[in-house]
């Protein structure tokens, strides 16, 4: 068990209990959770922890923020289904579609980390911003091949054609790939990543060529965004500029880290998990609320159900300040505390 | 702002104008695209001059810069919607009576605005870069969702003053008057803060600071009051160019300040991190590359801003006027 976990265990009762569930209850969510929309939040759940994971190493451990991550996660989708509207929807182009999606990321993220991460970190995010913007535009002008607006529906070989079988290859990738990423994390790689964002300097000084460790993990995140890119596309049977391109993914996904725990891995399962449940369910609840407060002023309107982003924005500034290290960081933190 | 002025950026500007005339099939249409294209630019630079001059005196890097536009934007709406009937009688000094107020609430909002989020958001965060960007991205989001709070989400539309409407006939080219305006105010701004910054003792301790704010300090000075005047003052500027333009586009959403943010990202990484000439020279090429290429290749028109940045970081890796600190 401590080798499948990569020797990072979650040195808290309460977070294994709660990843254990989250284990449990996606792994066997078809016959706990009954009805199409409880499926989808499962899947969706599976698809944005690999993601949130993979944002997770830039982000906590590479320490720089990048606002093109949902562009890996676009191409990965776009990769699959350009591919099936093209080469018909074989087996042989899926795979087509997903190698030269990772193909493409790959050689983009190595592109961008060269350009931008030699400067500063912060040049990063700025270019990062203009980039996936300008893939967005890529998307939605390019109709011809990636369907404009509209977005691309998927055609799926035999099998995947039933949810049930679809569900579960999106968990089990999920799964197997997050187990990568915290391998990835716990290698002497992840550790010099560690190094970098507590000193640069130091860093720099020991030996370590900050350029090429930053890009390095640029190119993997990016790798296994367009492997979630490509696991939604499945599941939906769909992509999009708004299933996957759009700005407010990355803004949800910057949400999701930081609320779970930034430089954890699994702050991003329970991040994603929290901020998909509260997306789908949340509403009800706002609903509720606002029809009770209806009469008083303002506050109806702050209760919305539409405006439940709102306080999510809240709890990310307050998470930012007061938790920097999220769900996850506060139930070590409590953990450690009983124990000393 | 460098011992020995540097005319090679400033010289791009005419000199994308003079390469795009051959292209353009008829003068007046070149006239009319370059006038755009300034008009474009001006209201751009006064967006993005406060966010490169924080940057440059505090290194903080406001990602919710954008929504000092937008509320900037929805101030001048609110203030327009409820003057509509003033606007009707389409003299100039009714309309001007509208549009004062509106301005002056746009400006007004956005630098209380800013004021509240340099206190609140930022102060805790000065030096960690990565806490900056998180939290202004944190405030971006509520502030955002404030907006659909209270006007609500649908797109106002917003109707432009009678006396600005229309356009010049200039031999055969259409110029419209909103435009000149724009050019006319966006000058006025940059001749404004160029006097500031280079005649004033503010001036001077603003880009002493840029260049070494603890020396500034260890001189005396306050430096964190100067920054919350710069802060203020620059929030207040993007609320104006916000105001403008949503008049240019005659109408608002809540988007519309992330819808430019990244544009003015562009053109203040083309400038130079920290430079306000870099900004208005970064500014004034991309307004006129995206009216040009707008015309000639409208498919290309949205990314032509981004081969711009490449091109420039290839040849300049700082941007054009790089400033000081590295």
């Amino acid at each position: 068990m401590s080798r499948l976990l990569s020797g990072d265990l979650p040195r808290s009762r309460a977070l294994a209990v709660l990843l254990a569930l989250l284990l449990v209850g996606l792994a066997a969510a078809p016959f706990l959770f009954p009805g199409t929309r409880s499926l989808n939040v499962a899947a969706k759940i599976a698809v944005f922890v690999l993601l949130a994971a993979s944002y997770d190493l830039l982000l906590g451990y590479a320490g720089i923020v990048s606002f093109a991550h949902t562009m890996f996660f676009g191409i990965g989708g776009y990769g699959v289904a350009i591919a099936m509207a093209r080469l018909g929807s074989g087996w042989g182009a899926l795979a087509a579609g997903c190698l030269a999606a990772l193909a493409l990321s790959l050689a983009v993220a190595l592109a961008i980390g060269l350009l931008s991460l030699r400067v500063r970190a912060i040049f990063f995010s700025m270019i990062t911003l203009a980039v996936a913007s300008f893939f967005q535009i890529l998307a939605s002008q390019l109709s011809g091949v990636t369907g404009g607006e509209d977005g691309m529906n998927v055609r799926l070989p035999e099998p995947l054609g039933s949810k049930l079988v679809a569900y579960y290859l999106v968990f089990a990738a999920a799964l197997a790939l997050f187990l990568v990423l915290l391998r990835v994390v716990n290698s002497p790689f992840g550790r010099v990543l560690l190094a970098i964002r507590e000193n640069e300097f130091r860093a720099e000084a020991v030996g370590y060529r900050l350029v090429n460790y930053r890009t390095a993990a640029n190119c993997l995140a990016a790798a296994a965004a367009t492997a979630a890119g490509i696991l939604y596309a499945i599941w939906l049977r769909y992509t999009g500029p708004q299933a996957t391109l759009s700005f407010d993914i990355m803004v949800d996904l910057l949400l999701m880290v930081v609320i779970g725990g930034m430089g954890t891995m699994y702050g991003a399962a329970v991040g994603a998990t929290v901020f998909v449940v509260a997306q789908s369910y949340l509403r009800d609840g706002m609903k509720a609320l606002s029809g009770a407060l209806a009469g008083v002023p303002l506050l109806p309107e702050l209760f919305h159900p539409d405006r439940w982003l709102l306080w999510l924005g809240v709890l990310f500034v307050l998470s930012v300040y007061f938790f920097p290290f999220g769900i996850v960081g506060q139930l070590r933190a409590r953990a450690a505390r009983a124990g000393a | 702002m460098s011992a020995r002025a540097d005319w090679i950026p400033v010289a791009l500007v005419p000199a994308l104008a003079l390469v795009a005339l051959p292209f353009i099939p008829s003068g007046a249409t070149w006239l009319t695209l370059t006038v755009a294209g300034l008009a474009m630019g001006m209201m751009i630079f006064m967006m993005a001059a406060g966010l490169t001059l924080v940057f440059g005196l505090m290194d903080v890097l406001n990602f919710a810069h954008g929504i000092f536009i937008s509320f900037g934007a929805y101030a001048a709406a609110s203030v327009l919607t409820r003057m509509s009937a003033r606007l009707q009688e389409a003299s100039l000094a009714s309309d001007l009576s509208a549009m004062a107020p509106a301005v002056l609430a746009a400006i007004g909002l956005a630098a209380l605005l800013g004021l509240f989020f340099e206190r609140v958001i930022i102060r805790p965060v000065y030096g960690e870069h990565l806490k900056q960007i998180l939290v202004t991205m944190g405030g971006l989001i509520v502030f955002e969702q404030l907006i659909l709070v209270v006007w609500g989400p649908d797109m106002i539309p917003l109707p432009r003053p009678g006396a600005i409407s229309g356009s010049f006939i200039v031999g055969d080219a259409a110029i419209e008057r909103y435009r000149v305006l724009a050019v006319v105010v966006g000058v006025v701004v940059f001749v404004a803060m160029w006097l500031l910054l280079n005649r004033t003792r503010i001036g001077l301790l603003v880009r002493a600071g840029v260049e070494n704010p603890e020396m500034v300090e260890s001189l005396g000075y306050r430096i964190r009051r100067l920054f919350v005047g710069v802060f203020v003052a620059g929030s207040g500027l993007a609320g104006l160019g916000g105001a403008m333009w949503a008049m240019y586009q005659e109408q608002v959403n809540a988007q519309i300040g992330m819808q430019v943010l990244v544009v003015i990202f562009i053109v203040v990484i083309i400038g130079g991190l920290g430079s306000v000439g870099g900004c208005f020279v970064g500014a004034m090429l991309v307004g006129l590359l995206a009216n040009y290429t707008g015309y000639l290749a409208p498919k290309l028109a949205l990314g032509s801003n981004i081969l711009l940045m490449v091109l420039v970081l290839l040849w300049r890796p700082r941007g054009l006027y790089p400033v000081g600190r590295a």
